[in-house]
């Protein structure tokens, strides 16, 4: 689905952190359309989980602004940015063990960004949270949805992360390595899902690896290597450039 | 050579009287509700009839569950406090100077000493939120003796002397009741919050804070709550001490009131609360229960120079205490983690036999 009117999402401008005597990134710029899926790429190490990270508030910038629907949001605490819309999933997925799959979402449903979405009490939130999880492909009522979710498997695990993602009902969605250690079929079921958020007008960011699956459904992509913004553009256009091909020359990408 | 391992089974009793099924015969509901209520029973009745040594010694375990109680539950939320004797002091020392400075009579020192106390002790901990682990604790366990240091140093609220001639309970009978009520409601009511989503809450932020913080939820803000509510609790274990004792002084912020609670949730099971109230009265009974009991049943019997040495004994026990403490927290760490309540409790409601591993 095309979208005709190009609002900008989200504003990063002249975004750099350095930790140390590491640039982790360096002057990135670009701006996110509402209803794009975007991909931010690059060879390991070059500053897209610490650009997501400044975004997001875990890392505060040492320079430039990252601005959402206008507002200034650069710096502020995590939890203000997840209030305001804007979720992700983190790289190494962590799910709350000891407690079964379902109730990992009532934790999300607890934040006070749900409170007109959920009746409220203690039934209900149970019951939105196994909701939830069958979006994002667990079976209803099966065992696997009252497992303690430190026993489930890596697709569950990360499907269980997406949904904790989802369950804010957030605007800008962004999945860092959703694809990553997954088998094909289950990406085959996964893929869907995005579809699915981008038909309903939200805004999507991966950090990917996997070029071929991500190339299918972004709309544009951002290039990243040393912490540097080296292209952004469609994808078939951006892989056509030289340093492009370069930074990817003796990583492991996938062409 | 036959392999064997160990297999746990519930117990047909306990599988037929999960949730509602326990309605289906008078055995299965005394399953459920005989081990709960004895010992509330027990506890709210009987010291009532004990002689006057054994009231104490009970008044005496029922502050410590407090605290350990309290210490559970900031361990739940992933906070781990050494430092129970802030709360106990300022709360303490908070009822002790409403009733000197101000001259108010019991039932408001004891409520207001409790809430602000643990707001202060909140407040006082706040800038410590953010720290991870171990210097928490550092802080947690620095801070009691700081304030002792303070209120020696200053001379302020009674300085090394304390304040003197507060006022007491009506009697001993009310000293019990008061407490060994509020024992209960903690128990019942810490036990009730972490079965909440609140609770999940706090019980996620120790497994997990990064997802709890980008869920939208102000990890600090929760803490802080939490620190509150212990505080809270810890404060008024030590507004109550001080009109038992008539008397608060820099005691108030002794070591005893930061380990022994932490020896007794770990003795009695951590994450229970009933492990931690079961720990204090084994650890208080063990410690100022037995001794007494000895001395006071035998010292008829013998002759005097015996009762002298016994009575050296025991003081030397009670000089000891911490070490004795600290040892049955590292006992039971080594050879019962799971604790004794969270141990009765598998027995009850297991039982364990042995099965071939089949290859």
């Amino acid at each position: 689905m095309k979208r005709d009117s190009q609002n900008v999402l989200l504003g990063i401008k002249h975004l750099s952190k350095s930790f140390g005597g590491v640039k982790a990134v360096v002057n990135v710029s670009f701006d996110l359309n509402e209803g794009e899926l975007l991909g931010i790429i690059g060879p390991n190490g070059s500053g897209k989980t610490t650009l997501v990270n400044l975004i997001t508030g875990f890392v505060k910038p040492d320079a430039g602004t990252v601005t959402y629907r206008g507002e200034n949001i650069t710096g502020r605490t995590p939890y203000r940015i997840a209030r305001l819309g804007i979720s992700r999933t983190f790289q190494m997925v962590r799910p709350f063990a000891a407690i079964p799959a379902f109730k990992n979402l009532v934790i999300p449903l607890y934040s006070p960004r749900m409170k007109g979405l959920t009746g409220g009490g203690y039934g209900d939130r149970d019951s939105v949270a196994k909701d939830l999880l069958e979006e994002v492909g667990f079976e209803r009522e099966s065992s696997v949805t009252y497992k303690p979710a430190g026993s489930l498997p890596h697709g569950y695990l990360k499907r269980l992360e997406l949904a904790r993602c989802l369950a804010l009902r957030a605007d800008l969605i962004i999945l860092d390595e959703l694809f990553s250690g997954l088998s094909i079929a289950e990406l085959a079921s996964i893929i869907p899902i995005i579809e699915k958020l981008m038909h309903e007008g939200k805004t999507v960011v991966m950090i990917e690896h996997r070029l071929r699956e991500l190339f299918r459904i972004a709309d544009r992509v951002v290039v990243l290597n040393f912490g540097q913004a080296i292209a952004d553009g469609k994808p078939a256009e951006v892989m056509e450039k030289d340093d492009v091909k370069q930074a990817y020359l003796g990583s492991e990408a996938e062409e | 050579m036959k392999q064997k391992r160990r297999e746990r089974i519930d117990r047909g009793v306990k599988v037929r009287s999960d949730d509602i099924f326990a309605l289906t015969s008078y055995r299965e509901m005394l399953y459920v509700t005989l081990p709960p209520a004895i010992p509330v029973i027990c506890l709210l009745v009987a010291p009532l009839f004990l002689p006057l040594y054994w009231q104490k010694v009970v008044i005496s375990a029922c502050v410590f569950a407090l605290l350990a109680m309290s210490w559970d539950f900031l361990v739940s939320v992933g906070m781990v406090s050494l430092g129970q004797a802030l709360f106990f002091g300022v709360g303490a020392y908070v009822a002790g100077s409403l009733d000197v400075y101000f001259g108010w009579p019991i039932w408001l020192t004891i409520p207001l000493a409790t809430f602000l106390g643990g707001a202060f002790c909140a407040l006082l901990l706040l800038p410590v939120l953010r720290l991870r682990g171990v210097y928490f604790a550092m802080v947690t366990l620095v801070l009691p003796l700081m304030l002792e240091r303070v209120i020696e140093a200053t001379a302020i609220l009674g300085g090394t002397e304390g304040l003197t001639g507060l006022r007491p309970f009506p009697s001993v009978s009310v000293e019990l009741v008061i407490i060994t009520v509020a024992v209960l409601v903690c128990l019942f009511g810490f036990r009730r919050l972490m079965n909440t989503d609140y609770g999940l809450v706090l019980k996620a932020i120790k497994d997990n804070d990064r997802s709890v913080m980008s869920s939208g939820i102000n990890i600090y803000w929760m803490k802080f709550q939490a620190l509150f509510v212990a505080g809270s609790v810890g404060a008024f274990a030590g507004a109550y001490m001080t009109h038992v004792y008539q008397f608060v002084g820099m005691p108030a912020f002794a070591l005893d009131y930061s380990i022994l609670p932490v020896a007794a949730a770990v003795v009695g099971g951590t994450g229970t609360y009933a492990g931690a109230m079961l720990g204090a009265f084994v650890l208080v009974g063990l410690l100022q229960g037995l001794p007494g009991l000895i001395l006071f049943s035998f010292a008829p019997l013998l002759p005097e120079h015996v009762v002298g040495l016994l009575t050296k004994a025991v003081d030397e026990l009670h000089r000891m205490r911490t070490v004795i403490y600290a040892v049955s927290l590292v006992v039971f760490v080594v050879a019962l983690p799971e604790g004794i309540f969270h141990y009765i409790q598998r027995k009850y409601q297991q039982f364990e036999r042995w099965v071939e591993v089949e290859k």
